[in-house]
């Protein structure tokens, strides 16, 4: 047993990370493919990468779907567990269910969905159509984190508040939101690690001011590239950076 | 400030189920009240519709001379002590205590010199900077204290603010709330099931029995002259004993006609009213008297408690002469 539970964990680790771990690896190769041998290091792919004018403004609106569309996600999501959560309203089991449900509808459904609607409406397809197809499937992501974190504590907190002469609104910008700040964040980092990543919806729904997925997949259609490596590195780099300031802004605060 | 309370045919159902049957109560500017009864009698459904947080059915409430029956909270001149204190975990003390005054547009140099005042009066000056989770809880109630108390309201609403604390601290804290309550001067309407608390902190106790008043009055008046069979079990032991034309079981104890109730403590080996003989069953010593039971031999099916002094001897089996003073009479009950 001693000697298993390393070997399962080393085993492990090396199936999920060793993909990466080769990109990585072969984003600084001095040769023209990401194949052995390995001949470098060499930074010429990210030099290539950072001076390609097109990759850099996909990078930038990844960037800005990611962000616009997280806050508005998170906006919504917080409202809808408010009310859900703290009103008695007419249907509120069925009004859950259709919130949470684009969670469990593929991609490809909501992208085909918002495709058509876009088209019947005679609007291009733009980076405005995928920050919005993003809104529609993190929406249920950031109410399902925020819902399920308000408690008694919170609703007694707020009594307090009003009683002590709060608005509502005041309420929920002083007590409300505050107090569930850890999981505000935690859906917010979420909703743009998910939002950075999403290749269906940007796919379908961009033609010319495409996100960093689509770009890639462009530059995939031209063969393996150490320049693919590179920015991919660069996007691993990213989430990496995400999922430790999460841990250290989130979860730790929580578990103090 | 502060200001009276006037509770008029206040009625609260929920469906068939009456919560409160039609509550009549004028409170004094200034004065301590104490809501007293055991859970469920309505009590705390009665604060909660002085501090705005539940409508009643039926009825009024006026504040000051003003109707308040169907003001929001936030617009009540009403604060409450939540009994789990309620207080905003991601403030320091000192935003929790000035909360109100920020709620009231004060600027902040002002709400922060008045929430430090505020955290001395309750004990806890320069905690200012800290935050809820560092405190006991003994620290934490006097917080919600100081956090409701800050902007000055008309009546201060307690809901059981002492029931999570052990014993001792909660004597404490008791004396400590009469003496807050002396300092500033504000109605305080305090809800609790514990009587001994009731008698030390109230001015005047109002007695709640399913959704009833039973009785208002001093705590010497609810003790001494409770009006009916239920506040006099409810504030401490008794002997009961029917009454019928001036005549009981035990003799004739007093005139009248209904019920005789007698403490356990006017109950002993001395007095101006004769019981007769009696048998002990058992006594257990209580530090300042012996608690016994007894059976008197004219009346053998009752069984009597009395606190005797604990110098006595007693044994059980033996016959001692019993006698009494101080009986209460309730008439028809």
């Amino acid at each position: 047993m001693k000697v298993f539970a390393p070997i399962y964990a080393a085993v492990l680790y090396g199936f999920i990370f060793l993909p990466v771990a080769i990109l990585v690896l072969f984003s600084f190769q001095g040769g023209r493919l990401p194949v052995p041998p390995f001949n470098g290091p060499s930074l010429k792919w990210y030099e290539a990468v950072l001076g390609d004018s097109d990759l850099m403004a996909a990078l930038g609106h990844s960037f800005l779907v990611a962000v616009v569309s997280s806050a508005a996600a998170l906006v919504l999501g917080f409202l809808a567990a408010v009310a859900l959560a703290r009103y008695r309203l007419p249907g509120s089991a069925l009004m859950r269910g259709v919130l949470i449900a684009p969670l469990t509808t593929s991609y490809l459904i909501i992208a085909l969905g918002l495709l058509g609607m876009w088209n019947s409406l005679g609007l291009t397809v733009s980076l405005w159509a995928t920050g919005i197809g993003h809104v529609v499937i993190n929406l249920p992501l950031c109410f399902a984190i925020v819902y399920a974190a308000m408690g008694d504590h919170q609703r007694n907190a707020e009594r307090a508040a009003r009683d002590l002469g709060a608005g509502e609104m005041q309420v929920l910008w002083h007590i409300t939101a505050p107090m569930l700040a850890p999981s505000l964040l935690a859906a917010f980092f979420l909703s743009v690690t998910f939002s950075w990543d999403e290749f269906i919806i940007a796919y379908l729904l961009t033609r010319f001011d495409v996100t960093l997925p689509v770009e890639i997949w462009s530059l995939l259609k031209s063969g393996l590239n150490p320049k693919t490596n590179a920015i991919g590195s660069l996007v691993f780099l990213v989430s990496v950076v995400m999922v430790v300031t999460l841990e250290l802004a989130v979860f730790r605060r929580t578990r103090r | 400030m502060t200001a009276g309370v006037e509770i008029r045919d206040v009625t609260k159902t929920y469906g068939t189920a009456v919560a409160l049957g039609g509550i009549n109560l004028t409170i004094g500017a200034g004065e301590y009240i104490v809501l007293l009864g055991p859970s469920g009698c309505g009590k705390t459904t009665l604060l909660s519709i002085l501090g705005g947080f539940l409508a009643p059915t039926a009825g009024t409430v006026l504040i000051g001379g003003q109707d308040q029956t169907h003001v929001p909270p936030k617009d009540r001149p009403t604060t409450t002590v939540f009994q789990d204190y309620a207080l905003f975990p991601h403030m320091t003390l000192r935003d929790n205590v000035a909360f109100g005054l920020r709620m009231r547009n004060v600027d902040r140099a002002t709400r922060a010199a008045k929430a430090d005042t505020m955290l001395a009066i309750v004990g806890l000056e320069g905690a200012s900077t800290r935050r809820p989770h560092e405190l006991s809880g003994g620290q934490r109630q006097r917080v919600a204290l100081a956090r409701a108390l800050a902007v000055e309201p008309e009546v201060l609403l307690l809901d059981e603010p002492l029931g999570a604390l052990d014993l001792k601290l909660r004597r404490q804290m008791q004396d400590e709330l009469k003496a807050i309550q002396r300092r500033v001067g504000t109605t305080f309407v305090h809800v609790t099931h514990d009587q001994e608390e009731a008698m030390a902190i109230a001015d005047r106790i109002v007695v709640m029995n399913a959704g009833r008043i039973e009785q208002a009055a001093t705590p010497r008046r609810i003790y001494t002259a409770p009006a009916s069979l239920f506040v006099a079990g409810f504030m401490g032991e008794v002997n009961v004993i029917p009454l019928t034309q001036g005549m009981t079981p035990l003799g004739p104890i007093m005139a009248g006609h209904g019920t005789v109730v007698l403490r356990p403590e006017n109950i002993g080996p001395a007095g101006p009213i004769p019981l007769g003989r009696a048998r002990v069953i058992d006594a257990a010593y209580f530090g300042g008297y012996l608690r016994a039971h007894l059976t008197p031999v004219s009346d053998p099916g009752r069984i009597l408690i009395a606190h005797l002094p604990q110098g006595m001897d007693l044994v059980a089996g033996t016959e001692i002469e019993l006698f009494a003073q101080d009986p209460i009479l309730l008439e028809g009950a």
